[in-house]
């Protein structure tokens, strides 16, 4: 049977059970425009490819399937890369589609023709460019096995418009075939047997979870375990709600911007186990005086992520839910001794807390959040202050329930992953936690929300700075603000243009009701929450030191 | 300390790229690249040589092993192996020095494969050591251009680097 390239791409979707997708149509990607027209499959129009891919990683991170974007040639696929960068820091399955000019025209500086393949490898776990339309079924089958397995993350197909609308005999592309490509998934038994052995050892363990976690689907696992040998444990930002945050061994973010308990715990544990994480250096702060007493133990499905930043003692390389299952079975429960108590006396001597003082703080605007939301909303954040207040205040029970931008910090990711979020939850309460300075990289988005009726509320903790530059620039340039200050729209009136609700709150009294009214209305909301100028994010490690050297 | 590593991969376009920008951008330096194919036409083989410690090392395997188009790394550092480069050089070659350079090339191995009204080129395969010897040799007539390969190398006796060997290197 004969199939276009366009077509053969759209069969390939439903076949992957691609069931929306995020983009932004153009003259190279007219074809499978053309074939989208008849498909089973929501496309959702975008108001910019940057926030076609954030909003594609918004829907991987919520549902664990993978999101699919599609963007033109040249400025429509450069526009991606933001996105697809955000997506391989934070290890998420994402598959990028770009249409590309005629193959006869490449590499001669064409109208709309840049090399995204060569642009985006270093952002890519693969990428591919489609010569040939009889490779095009293959390709992405390949392309979306490689984005989901192993450490997920995302893959790129660019495909030439001649390519898309040329015509094939289709033949199924039968099972992947990458000879370089098996990932490990369970370490050796004797290796397991080596790391039972050493948590059996251990008086003072503490597990240090992330992201890894939440992939794997192993959050189950790593309450079994933390409770089978009572360690405390810490989270990353990746890694919240991948462990009850209410639970008793719960100790919350650690690193710069973590708790005093959870910095203090590892800077005094023997054992450390750190699972599904990569030692990024805004968690380890200073490297030689990274959990100096401890042995480290890391699970990780990337074996080039053991050993790449700090000393591993033992190394087990695998799927974490696997890993965790199985060293579950080798274990016996340990009893509580000095190490929890020690634990719970930090917990209560230093909890992460802030000084009311009658004006209007952000940490009461999330609390509130959290409150008439009875902590069951799916909260995305945008990159800033706000986003250590949305991980500190708001209290995250189960996984894929914070969803943040934690590798690349990328400013404007929030509201359009808030967009993919409700489009894989379309009946929970998406909230999009922003800055003022952050929200305006990408408010554009609520036009999309807007158009296919996704009722996200976005809160801005409105400050009228670049709140975490004016703090760095307070605490180590003396206080001298060089081009933190902003001069903002009138945001009320700016969603209001784009047909979604706008309100404004001055005073905490006025917190609850306006959030109250927000979740009452199908509509998308905006809220722009004046707060305390000079709010501070503490408990805070300076960049550099060690973690138990903690300002605040 | 060097390492010199044999890398199995697929034969895509792009494979090449990916390999020198996974080195660039972690700040690994190169010492030697040299590509070619294999006896199978779907896999070329990459020596790659590079200066590091046994930790940069580590890493360096274990990023490439990431590129999926990689199929196999062999670190043969610290196994006999046989290892050549390849060298043309171009040298000033007067009538009245032909003699003396035809010489050394005897010495050297090495062959003459052009010549010119006042140049000759030389090919001369070797180790690093003798390529660098053969080239000091020829510097005081003055050398004109001057091309090597970069090393390709393979284990000595039964033992040998394939895709069939499935990661450990095994005996016939």
């Amino acid at each position: 049977m004969k199939k276009s390239g366009a077509q053969i791409l759209v069969d390939s979707l439903l076949e992957q059970g691609v069931d929306t997708i995020f983009g932004y149509p153009g003259g190279a990607v007219l074809p499978i425009y053309d074939a989208l027209y008849d498909a089973d499959i929501r496309h959702i129009l975008t108001r910019h490819e940057q926030g076609a891919a954030h909003a594609a990683d918004g829907y991987a991170r919520a549902s664990g399937r993978p999101g699919v974007c599609l963007a033109t040639s040249g400025p429509g696929a450069t526009n991606l890369v933001t996105g697809i960068a955000n997506a391989y820091m934070d290890s998420i399955p994402l598959v990028a589609f770009t249409g590309q000019v005629v193959t006869s025209q490449l590499g001669k500086d064409s109208f709309q023709e840049a090399d995204i393949t060569g642009i985006t490898l270093p952002i890519t776990k693969h990428n591919y460019l489609v010569k040939d339309v009889r490779d095009l079924a293959r390709v992405i089958k390949e392309a979306f096995y490689i984005a989901t397995t192993g450490r997920p993350g995302p893959v790129l197909v660019d495909i030439p418009k001649d390519v898309s609308s040329a015509q094939t005999e289709y033949e199924d592309p039968g099972p992947v075939n990458l000879p370089g490509y098996r990932p490990v998934l369970e370490p050796p038994a004797e290796q397991l047997n080596r790391a039972a052995e050493a948590i059996a050892r251990a008086e003072r363990p503490v597990i240090y979870a992330g992201g890894g976690v939440v992939y794997s689907g192993a959050h189950r696992e790593l309450r079994r375990f933390a409770e089978l040998i009572l360690a405390p444990v810490a989270t990353t930002l990746m890694g919240l709600g991948g462990f009850p945050g209410d639970h008793p061994l719960a100790l919350g973010m650690l690193g710069m911007h973590g708790s005093k308990y959870a910095n203090f715990a590892v800077c005094e544990c023997d054992l450390l186990i750190a699972v599904g994480v990569r030692f990024d250096d805004r968690v380890t702060g200073k490297l030689e005086s990274f959990a100096p007493q401890a042995r480290i133990m890391h699970i990780d499905i990337d074996p080039a992520e053991i050993g790449k930043n700090v000393r591993v003692d033992i190394p087990l390389v695998g799927d974490v839910k696997r890993v965790l299952s199985a060293l579950i079975e080798r274990l016996e429960a340990k009893l509580p001794g000095a190490w929890q108590e020690k634990i719970q006396t930090w917990k209560k001597e230093y909890p992460i807390t802030y000084e009311e003082n009658g004006h209007l703080k952000p940490q009461h605007v999330i609390r509130e959040i959290y409150r008439v939301t009875k902590g069951q909303a799916r909260i995305t954040t945008e990159v800033g202050q706000h986003q250590m207040w949305a991980a500190h205040y708001y209290t995250y029970t189960r996984p894929r329930t914070f969803i943040s931008s934690g590798g690349l910090g990328t400013m404007g990711f929030g509201l359009p992953a808030a967009i993919g979020v409700q489009v894989a939850c379309p009946d929970e309460i998406v909230f999009d936690i922003a800055g003022d300075g952050s929200i305006q990289m990408n408010i554009q988005e609520l036009a999309t929300a807007v158009n296919y009726d996704l009722p996200v509320k976005v809160a801005i903790l409105d400050n009228g700075y670049l709140g975490m530059v004016r703090q760095w620039q307070e605490l180590f340039y003396n206080r001298r603000y060089s081009y933190s200050e902003l001069v903002n729209p009138d945001f009320v009136k700016l969603a209001e243009a784009y047909g979604a609700v706008g309100m404004r709150v001055e005073k905490p009294a006025d917190v609850r009701p306006a959030l109250e009214q927000a979740l009452a209305t199908s509509r998308p909301v905006l809220i722009d929450f004046i707060i305390e100028r000079e709010e501070n994010v503490l408990p805070f490690v300076p960049p550099g030191e060690s973690l138990d050297r903690m300002l605040g | 300390m060097r390492h010199t590593l044999a890398v199995l991969v697929e034969n895509n376009p792009g494979v090449l790229a990916r390999v020198a920008g996974l080195f660039s951008r972690r700040g690994y330096n190169i010492d030697s690249l040299a590509v070619g194919r294999t006896d199978n036409p779907a896999i070329s083989r990459m020596t790659i040589v590079v200066e590091g410690d046994d930790r940069v090392l580590e890493q360096v395997t274990k990023q490439l092993h990431k590129l999926i188009d990689v199929i196999k790394i062999s670190d043969i550092t610290a196994d006999e192996y046989v290892d050549r480069e390849l060298v043309l050089i171009k040298v000033n070659a007067g009538p009245e020095k032909r003699g003396e350079i035809m010489q050394i090339a005897d010495i050297f191995r090495a062959r003459i494969v052009d010549l010119g009204r006042r140049t000759m080129i030389l090919e001369c395969t070797g180790n690093e050591g003798k390529v660098k010897a053969f080239e000091e040799s020829l510097r005081p007539y003055g050398i004109k251009e001057l091309v090597r390969t970069g090393k390709i190398a393979m284990l000595r006796g039964s033992r040998y680097t394939s895709i069939n060997t499935n990661g450990s290197r095994e005996d016939e």
